[in-house]
């Protein structure tokens, strides 16, 4: 008896070994960012369609992601890359990782989100990165919302908001990219530094500002601003223990605050599959898949006429005029603004 | 030092006392494939893409001297925290026995796992702007702001770090502790020396080894540290692990983020060098011991103020900030949350129930059971490599050569070497292999590699030749000798060894996020899932999920401590 935890121990590795072999139908592999999401009757229903099995290589955060893609593109991990958002694109279309697809579906999707005119990169869904509220908070103090980035930097709002580094998370860069627009360049430094004196507190990521900081999640944080998604209030409500008669915070969505967040889908160079990647793609725009990702990914589809679930339309409405950005002006400059960032609230 | 034990600190450490030269390279035939492959291979082809002439710039050479500088600082100063709380804690564990010890003892090897979002969650529920702390002292004076400011400071991170490492110092330093002749010490007291001589003179000499051997271990998990500096120090500090992430997978400059791995790599040589350098030539043979013959209960007031004190930082590092965590996964605070007011939390195990249920219908859903197995397959199997690879380096080293002290500080490199440049290494050197089933515990094993191998060799080095010797001469078989002799103290250290890989396979996340197949996540990787997404269900999830960690981890190092290898002695 004394033996038996070193033999479960060898039996455990042996089942290790033999366990997870590839056997049956062919492999799709799909190389996507950590917060990618879908269900799993949806992905089943394309598997059945196409005897193929979907294997999905969650690889970071959008931008490691998208390095990884760029590194291993002389012999690609996957065939199909999911995710690059307008911040990325013009870096992954210049390195060349995609290969041109101009799918049927994108008649159906508006002309603005099609960003790549020779089609490497197809929209697939957008969100806006907003500043979302703890709305007890304000009620509380009996403070009103501010209502622009100009307010922001105000006294009354001293402390209030947590925002991201640029440097290593995408809500927080496109946050600096929406008061690069709004403010100019080189304009936006000195809104900066008014709003680190005006307490601004910075963290890593957006786990982090959300989870610790934000006062309206579950985390119970000190800061009732966070920067995160036009649809978290929305997800506050779907994803709540017991049914919430309505969402605790909402989101700022004046002109000009929110920044939009366009993603794409593309089939990697060199794949083995292009058939297969192809109807892979048409999936992803296709209306079951669309529908299917307000709930999984909490961001908005780009295809016309696929219905929204009732908490978008309620809790999470769109900006009215979101800031939007060419993607070879972001690619040409975020290096930049970051340095410049890091050095007016950081050092 | 007294001349029998100088004497026999030269018999352990002559040149190829105990094996040929060609019995020595097929011990090393192993471990050195091993990290060729899965180490050197990698990290020099992603640095021989990456590094270029155009990254020496004077601006990209004063940011890596700048980071450089603050990532020796705060380890320099986290490690020699760690080794003043580890040690107390230490002689604690070996030598008093008192009830819940074993409890406790596991305790303090849970944090060493546990992935940094949560245990930053844990501290900020304790020590953060709105933590127990802060409500509490704002409470009691009457103050609008909270006064304690822990998150963002450099004090976080030697905090963070004391708590993670102090397990390492406590089970190195530990194990050697309670392998002590206690003769030797009580010699000295009959010859007239007080508890503080005996201590300065007689066993601190010879716990150097394994003090050392922690301090290094220590160090360069400091050296090399990540998610706390992102998490807990804030986006004001940067060592050269989180400025080569954020080179290389945020601004995709591969130049510079080469040179700072490059840089990051000669230090860690360097540190190991100079650690085999200083520890060389300080072994000593013992007599093997039960641990239980070093124990004793404790009777003088000192002992007992000093157990109190010890108890009570132990609960006040470790236990409070765990605690946090069960107590966020069983506590509800939404339904109150929309109409705020007041927070009053209840009780909910909505959190663990929905962890059995894919209610989302998630195509990355796992169930808690299946994650677990995941994690524990992926262990055991880390446990059986390690050991199998670290066995004949540590039979080598423990007898050095002139081929060993070559090899020495090789072998403790990949510890020290910055994971985010291997892990793009691995994606270029190994392709569509990258999620081959058995990557994880093959990346596992090179973390927990050099622990299983420092923990093998002292011990191995510890066995007496001339008990040996005389086994034989008394008409012993080898095998005979072996196991009254070798045995003993061989069977305490590879339980101990296997406990760290144990732990380092549960609680990597790093390594694992890459080379994971989705279909098969362990349990760090599906407590990311749920934080990367809003909603309390999921905040909930995570936190219940962290806790099925911690009770897994604990009650397997309960377990592997309290198992007693038939001959063996006890930890």
């Amino acid at each position: 008896m004394k033996r038996l935890p070193i033999l479960s121990l060898v039996l455990a590795l042996l089942l290790a070994a033999c366990a997870p072999k590839a056997t049956g139908p062919q492999t799709l592999t799909v190389m996507t960012h950590d917060s990618f999401a879908a269900s799993d009757s949806v992905i089943q229903a394309f598997e059945q369609a196409n005897n193929v099995k979907v294997t999905f290589l969650k690889s970071g955060d959008a931008g490691a992601a998208l390095n990884k893609a760029i590194l291993s593109k002389s012999a690609p991990l996957a065939d199909v890359f999911y995710g690059v958002d307008n911040t990325f694109l013009s870096r992954a279309v210049s390195a060349d990782i995609y290969e041109p697809y101009a799918s049927p579906a994108l008649k159906d999707i508006p002309q603005e989100f099609q960003l790549d005119p020779s089609d490497r990169a197809l929209p697939v869904d957008y969100g806006d990165v907003c500043i979302n509220y703890d709305k007890g908070y304000f009620a509380e103090h009996n403070l009103a919302v501010p209502q622009s980035l100009d307010d922001l930097a105000k006294p009354a709002y001293k402390g209030l908001l947590v925002t991201e580094n640029p440097a290593s998370s995408s809500p927080g860069l496109a946050f600096l990219i929406a008061t690069v627009k709004h403010f100019g360049d080189p304009g936006y430094v000195a809104y900066w530094k008014e709003l680190r004196q005006n307490g601004l507190v910075v963290v890593d990521g957006w786990e982090t500002a959300y989870y610790t900081n934000f006062s309206g999640s579950s985390g119970r944080g000190a800061q009732p601003m966070v920067v995160s998604y036009n649809t978290s209030p929305a997800a506050e409500v779907v994803l709540a223990p017991t049914p919430l008669a309505d969402s605790p915070d909402a989101s700022i969505l004046a002109p000009d605050t929110c920044f939009r967040q366009i993603e794409f889908v593309g089939i990697l160079k060199g794949t083995s599959q292009l058939a297969l990647a192809q109807k892979f793609v048409d999936f992803t725009l296709s209306a079951k898949f669309q529908a299917d990702m307000p709930l999984q990914m909490y961001v908005y589809p780009v295809l016309n006429g696929v219905t929204l679930p009732d908490a978008f339309v309620k809790y999470s409405p769109l900006p009215s005029q979101p800031v939007l950005l060419p993607a070879d002006t972001i690619a040409q400059n975020r290096d930049r603004w970051i340095q410049a960032w890091t050095d007016a609230v950081l050092h | 030092m007294d001349p029998a034990l100088a004497s026999s600190a030269k018999a352990a450490t002559r040149p190829g006392a105990a094996f040929a030269s060609g019995s020595r390279l097929l011990l090393w035939t192993l471990p050195l494939a091993f990290l060729a492959i899965f180490f050197f291979l990698p990290f020099f082809r992603i640095i021989g893409v990456g590094l270029s002439l155009q990254a020496f710039t004077a601006d990209n050479l004063r940011l890596a001297a700048e980071t450089l500088l603050f990532t020796v600082y705060q380890a320099v100063l986290s490690t020699l925290l760690t080794v003043l709380l580890g040690l107390p804690c230490a002689v604690l564990f070996a030598r008093y026995s008192f009830p819940g010890k074993s409890v406790l003892r596991a305790l303090t090897a849970v944090p060493f796992m546990l992935p940094t979002v949560v245990v930053a969650a844990g501290f900020n529920a304790l020590l953060g702007p709105r933590g127990w702390l802060n409500l509490t002292l704002m409470d009691a004076l009457g103050l609008d702001a909270p006064p304690i400011t822990f998150v963002g400071t450099l004090a976080a991170i030697l905090v963070a770090h004391v708590f993670y490492n102090t397990t390492i110092v406590i089970r190195i330093v530990g194990n050697a502790l309670s392998s002590l002749d206690p003769k030797l010490g009580q010699a000295a007291r009959s010859l007239g020396a007080d508890s503080a001589r005996v201590w300065w003179h007689v066993i601190l000499p010879l716990l150097r080894p394994s003090l050392l051997a922690a301090c290094l271990l220590v160090f360069l998990f400091d050296f090399t540290s990540f998610g706390v500096i992102l998490l807990l120090g804030g986006p004001s500090f940067a060592t050269l692990e989180v400025q080569i992430y954020i080179q290389a997978l945020q601004l995709l400059n591969l130049p510079l983020a080469s040179l700072l791995a490059f840089v990051q790599l000669l230090c860690t040589l360097a540190f190991s060098i100079f650690y085999t350098r200083f520890a060389e030539g300080r072994l000593v043979q013992t007599s093997p011991r039960q641990a239980s013959q070093n124990l004793r209960k404790f009777a003088r007031p000192a002992e007992k103020a000093f157990i109190g004190i010890m108890l009570t930082i132990i609960i006040l590092l470790f236990v409070l900030p765990m605690l946090a965590l069960p107590l966020r996964s069983v506590s509800r605070l939404d339904a109150v949350r929309g109409q705020r007011g007041q927070i009053q939390p209840g009780l909910t195990t909505d959190y663990y129930s929905q962890l059995f249920v894919n209610s989302r219908d998630s195509v990355f859903y796992v169930p808690p059971v299946q994650a677990a197995l995941n994690s524990l397959t992926y262990a055991a199997a880390t446990i059986a490599l390690s050991l199998l690879l670290g066995f004949p380096a540590a039979v080598a080293l423990a007898r050095p050569g002139p081929l060993e002290r070559i090899l020495d500080p090789v072998l403790i490199i990949p510890l020290g070497a910055s994971a985010v440049t291997l892990g793009l290494g691995f994606i270029l050197t190994f392709g569509r292999l990258l999620i081959h089933p058995w990557m994880v515990p093959l990346a596992h094993t090179l973390v927990a590699l050099p622990f299983v191998i420092r923990v093998l060799q002292p011990a191995l080095a510890a066995i007496p030749t001339r008990l040996r010797q005389a086994a034989a001469s008394l008409g012993a078989s080898p095998f005979r000798a072996w196991q009254t002799v070798d045995w003993p103290i061989l069977g305490r250290a590879t339980l101990s060894a296997a406990s760290f890989a144990f732990t380092i396979s549960l609680g990597e996340f790093g390594a694992t996020t890459l080379v994971s197949r989705p279909e098969y996540p362990t349990i760090p990787i599906a407590i990311y899932r749920f934080l990367s997404q809003p909603g309390a269900l999921n905040y909930g999830q995570a936190m219940a999920m962290a806790t099925l960690l911690m009770v897994l981890t604990a009650a397997g190092i309960f377990l592997i401590e309290k198992l007693r290898l038939p001959g063996a002695g006890e930890f």
